[in-house]
């Protein structure tokens, strides 16, 4: 009997041999596979597990991880402040999260490989890894100056300001805004239904108007028109005198290019200054086309616009003044009209360019990552983006545009004492709509500390002014608080 | 016990109690340090329970050790630690399942039930002094075994667990008796294909290179297909039905040598499996699931492949090294205590700790068949290896199920599930080997009087 015993025993072998076989199949090689399924509960408890990092600004904590007794999740995410940094830190929701805590996830989570070191030291130290902290550069107050400024206004808009020197994003406000805290429990049922509702809402709460979306500049886009026209030949200066017709003749159309409302822009020919401190529309038109297209292309180019992909580092979306049309269309593009579409943090680099002498810095938010134990992991380097303009233009266009809030229409943003830079705009959108207003500054123009860009989704009652009487004081308020810290 | 051993040009197994001992008390240390690092990782803390449990494992596997000892002092050293050390892991699972919040899940229960299976090994031990005294009472354990495993469909005894009615109350406890029969009848087809198996090896009509049997000699095969086709439907039994019937075929195949059984056991139940798949819903559904366990539909339906689904993503989590004792998750795996259990572990062991449970198995089996090469009468042998591989099949259906290899069929994981009746009817099991490897290891006597070769066959 024992012939068959032998090949019974073989029989047995092969079944242990195909288990193991198995078993090393699902647990080595499909191993990631079925960890990663979205049904595996795990992940949902595994998030909870590690007391992540903090997200800091100035001495203000913004997100932190707080320890949760009885519970099945051990760490809760908090947002202490609510609201008023959410598109900021994003939220940590149980299957996702969004701005800083999605796009530093394994640094803050503690998994990233540089931290590979620190988690060794843990391991044998018997210590729980915690994720690293992530501080930013955003400047508490006046995140909340903007903040409030925008609120008090009741509408829905953009702040950002940077400081011009380094491109260290400062304030990054939009508004509405909704609580992250809300969208970070770890009831899926509560955070996803919250998280429908907040994306149906017509408002668009969730959406980070700083960067997510662009908008037409309107007038404050004559800052880039003027720059081009400086740059092309440096004998214009500000008491260059333009034409400036009540109505500008576009080529190969039967419509007209008017000033805002039709008015007449001072004797009909002016100097650029007071083109810019009126923000006259038939001369900026008359310049766009005398520059051409492709000449405003390259100087759009050249303040950061349509170029690769900024990374702040949540991805920012594409500005761009519109594709090759006729004379008319670029006469548009050239007042902010049209297709030309910028976010609000391409409009503060506009600013921020002029304001650092020519020079477009790379904008960032994050200013230094540390591990738990506070040792360095990544800290920022300011880098330049391009060089948009000669310093000679970048000193004749910062005049130009400090008068513009002397004596122009941005009077609202006066600081006493300090020399103030701006452009005010007002876009016009749908039909119907009130138009967008807008303001871009910068100060002091000596010793440039910040610049900014402010958006008020129709924000405009109707004056060309609006965008200085709107706009103008939320970037003043946030102004002040940089300068004063 | 000094054996005189001159005159034999065979070298005698030593009896190796002393590494018997060691590897015994090496399994105990394994599981208490398996238990206080569950504790640790728990709650921070060397469970309170540790040294009652481990105390009370390593005197009750002592005492089991003692009786070895002297009952059976020839057996063989491994068999015991091996169980020991799979037994206490399982214990050391189910106490991990408990402190993760399972109800179900009750570790002094489970322990009171090895306390019990160790009490009956010793009895077996005590009481069967030789093992062929079973094969007197071949037809007596047919009758049982068929009792106990029609038992759970006797009105106001059986109960329906778990959709599948095997079990049976006994008032003060609920007792799986099938777990019995499958002892049961293993004796009986030892006993029946060692009294039948020279007329079932007769050849018949020979079919391109395989011998057909007598059609007359398929009998015994088509009744015991039968029966586990009325486990299947009647019980919804799939795991019990395909556990014995395989073991019976194995043990056919044994005894006679020819390959032609195997074929037909084979068809025959892939025939049977088929037409259940017809005409059983939970049958199909099963299928369907071993095909398609990611599909979402299937995943989300009630009874679907969500359970198994459950023990795979655990065992992906789990991955080369595990996440440790006491930090997985098997409170998301349902039936982590019982059909799951080797998932659960998974988990928390990993690759690295379920190959060496499956070596620690795959060595239990190989001892086991040892025993029956060895031993020296062809009952002895059908009925070592007949129970050598009803565990290797056992381990096989309910692993290669909960892994995805073959369709699940539910069963218990010797010696690891939580469940006294599959405890103790293991730890007979075990017994029996180790009685048989006793009697296998004994230098031979003098005289030798061997009831199974001059036993005649009856017709």
């Amino acid at each position: 009997m024992n012939g068959p015993l032998k090949r019974a025993s073989i029989a047995c072998l092969l079944m242990f041999g195909l288990l193991m076989v198995n078993i090393n199949y699902l647990q080595a090689v499909r191993a990631d596979q079925l960890r990663e399924d979205p049904r595996n509960n795990r992940n949902f408890y595994a998030r909870y597990e590690v007391e992540r990092g903090r997200i800091t600004a100035g001495n203000e904590v913004l997100a932190e991880s707080v320890e949760k007794p009885d519970s099945d999740f051990r760490f809760q995410r908090k947002y202490p402040h609510g609201p008023l940094y959410a598109h900021i830190t994003g939220f940590f929701s149980p299957e996702s999260e969004s701005a800083i805590e999605r796009s530093r996830d394994s640094l803050l989570d503690g998994s990233d490989p540089s931290l590979l070191v620190r988690r060794s030291i843990d391991l044998f130290t018997n210590k729980a890894t915690k994720g690293a902290n992530v501080d930013l550069t955003i400047v508490p107050k006046a995140q909340e100056a903007g903040y409030e400024a925008l609120r008090r206004s009741g509408k829905r808009g953009a702040v950002v300001a940077i400081a011009p020197k380094t491109g260290a994003i400062l304030t990054m406000v939009s508004v509405p805004t909704y609580d992250p805290n809300e969208l970070s429990g770890t009831n899926k049922g509560d955070v996803f239904g919250r998280y429908a509702e907040l994306d149906k809402n017509k408002n668009k709460p969730l959406i980070n108007r700083v960067i997510d979306r662009t908008y037409p500049p309107g007038s404050t886009f004559k800052a880039l028109t003027m720059a081009a026209y400086l740059e092309e030949d440096s004998s214009r200066g500000p008491s260059t005198m333009v034409e400036a017709p009540q109505l500008l003749d576009l080529p190969n159309t039967s419509a007209d290019l008017p000033n805002y409302g039709g008015s007449a822009c001072g004797a009909g020919r002016v100097t650029l200054q007071f083109a810019l401190e009126r923000s006259c529309n038939t001369p900026f038109g008359a310049m766009g086309m005398e520059l051409g297209y492709d000449k405003m292309l390259e100087h759009a180019k050249k303040f950061g616009i349509g170029g690769e992909p900024l990374e702040i580092p949540m991805g920012v979306a594409g500005s761009g003044i519109g594709p090759k049309e006729d004379a008319a269309a670029l006469a548009q593009a050239s007042i902010g009209q049209r297709s030309n579409q910028m976010t609000p943090l391409q409009m503060a680099m506009i600013a921020a360019g002029i304001a650092n002498d020519g020079k477009v810095m790379k904008p960032y938010l994050i200013n230094k990552i540390a591990d738990a134990e506070g040792g360095e992991v990544e800290t920022a380097k300011p880098e330049e983006l391009t060089t948009a303009i000669s310093p000679e233009t970048a000193d004749k266009l910062q005049q130009m545009m400090v008068s513009v809030v002397n004596n122009g229409t941005a009077t609202a943003a006066r600081i006493p004492g300090v020399e103030v830079g701006g452009k005010t705009g007002t876009a016009e959108t749908a039909e119907g709509q009130a138009p967008h207003a807008w303001f871009i500054s910068f100060a002091d123009v000596q010793d440039p500390e910040v610049a900014v860009a402010v958006l008020v989704e129709s924000g405009s009652a109707g004056t060309d002014a609006s965008g200085g009487h709107t706009a103008a004081p939320i970037a003043k308020a946030v102004m002040e608080a940089v300068l004063d810290r | 016990m000094a054996v005189t051993t001159s005159g034999s040009a065979v070298p005698m197994p030593a009896k190796r109690r002393g590494a018997q001992l060691a590897m015994l008390a090496f399994a105990v240390a394994i599981v208490m340090g398996a238990y206080a690092s569950v504790g640790l990782a728990v709650d921070g803390r060397i469970p309170a329970g540790m040294l009652t449990y481990g105390l009370g494992l390593g005197g009750l596997v002592l005492a089991a050790y003692l009786v070895l000892a002297k009952f059976a002092p020839w057996a063989d050293p491994l068999i015991l630690p091996l169980v020991t050390l799979v037994n206490g892991i399982g214990l050391v699972m189910i106490y991990r399942i408990e402190t993760g919040g399972s109800k179900l899940a009750s570790a002094s229960t489970q322990l009171l039930w090895t306390g019990v299976g160790i009490v009956m090994f010793s009895v077996t031990l005590i009481v069967l002094r030789d093992h062929r005294a079973l094969q007197r009472m071949t037809y007596t354990a047919g009758f049982a075994g068929l009792l106990l495993l029609i038992s759970p469909l006797i009105p106001g005894l059986g109960q329906t667990l778990n959709g599948a009615r095997i079990w049976i109350s006994l008032g003060f406890a609920n007792l799986q008796p099938s777990e019995f029969a499958k002892l049961a009848l293993v004796v009986f087809f030892a006993g029946y294909l060692v009294a039948k198996r020279d007329v079932l090896a007769l050849a018949g009509r020979r079919l391109l290179f395989i011998d057909l049997p007598r059609a007359r000699d398929l009998g015994p095969v088509l009744i015991t297909w039968a029966v586990s086709l009325g486990v299947l439907v009647l019980q919804r039994d799939l795991g019990s039905s395909l556990l014995l019937f395989g073991t019976f075929i194995a043990m056919l195949y044994i005894a006679t040598q020819r390959t032609s059984w195997v074929l037909i056991g084979i068809l025959l139940f892939v025939g049977g499996a088929m037409l259940a798949g017809l005409l059983f819903d939970h049958v199909a559904a099963r299928f369907e699931v071993y095909l398609n366990p990611e599909d979402p539909e299937l995943f989300y339906k009630f009874g679907g492949s969500a359970q198994l689904m459950e023990g795979l993503f655990a065992m992906g989590t789990g991955g080369v090294l595990g996440t440790g004792l006491g930090q997985g998750h098997p409170q998301l795996i349902p039936l982590s205590f019982s059909d799951f259990i080797f998932a659960a572990t998974g988990e928390e062991l990993g690759l690295t700790g379920l190959m060496a449970l499956l070596l620690v198995y795959a060595l239990i089996v190989e001892r086991g068949l040892r025993t029956s090469l060895a031993a020296r009468d062809p009952f002895s042998k059908l009925l070592a290896g007949g129970l050598s591989f009803i565990l290797a099949w056992q381990v096989f259906i309910i692993v290669g199920g909960v892994t995805n290899l073959i369709p699940l069929t539910g069963l218990v994981t010797p010696f690891m599930s939580q469940g006294g009746s599959a405890l103790l009817a293991n730890w007979i099991l075990i017994a029996l080997l180790v009685r048989m490897s006793d009697s296998a290891r004994r230098p031979p006597p003098q005289a030798i009087q061997d009831e199974g070769m001059t036993q005649v066959f009856q017709r």
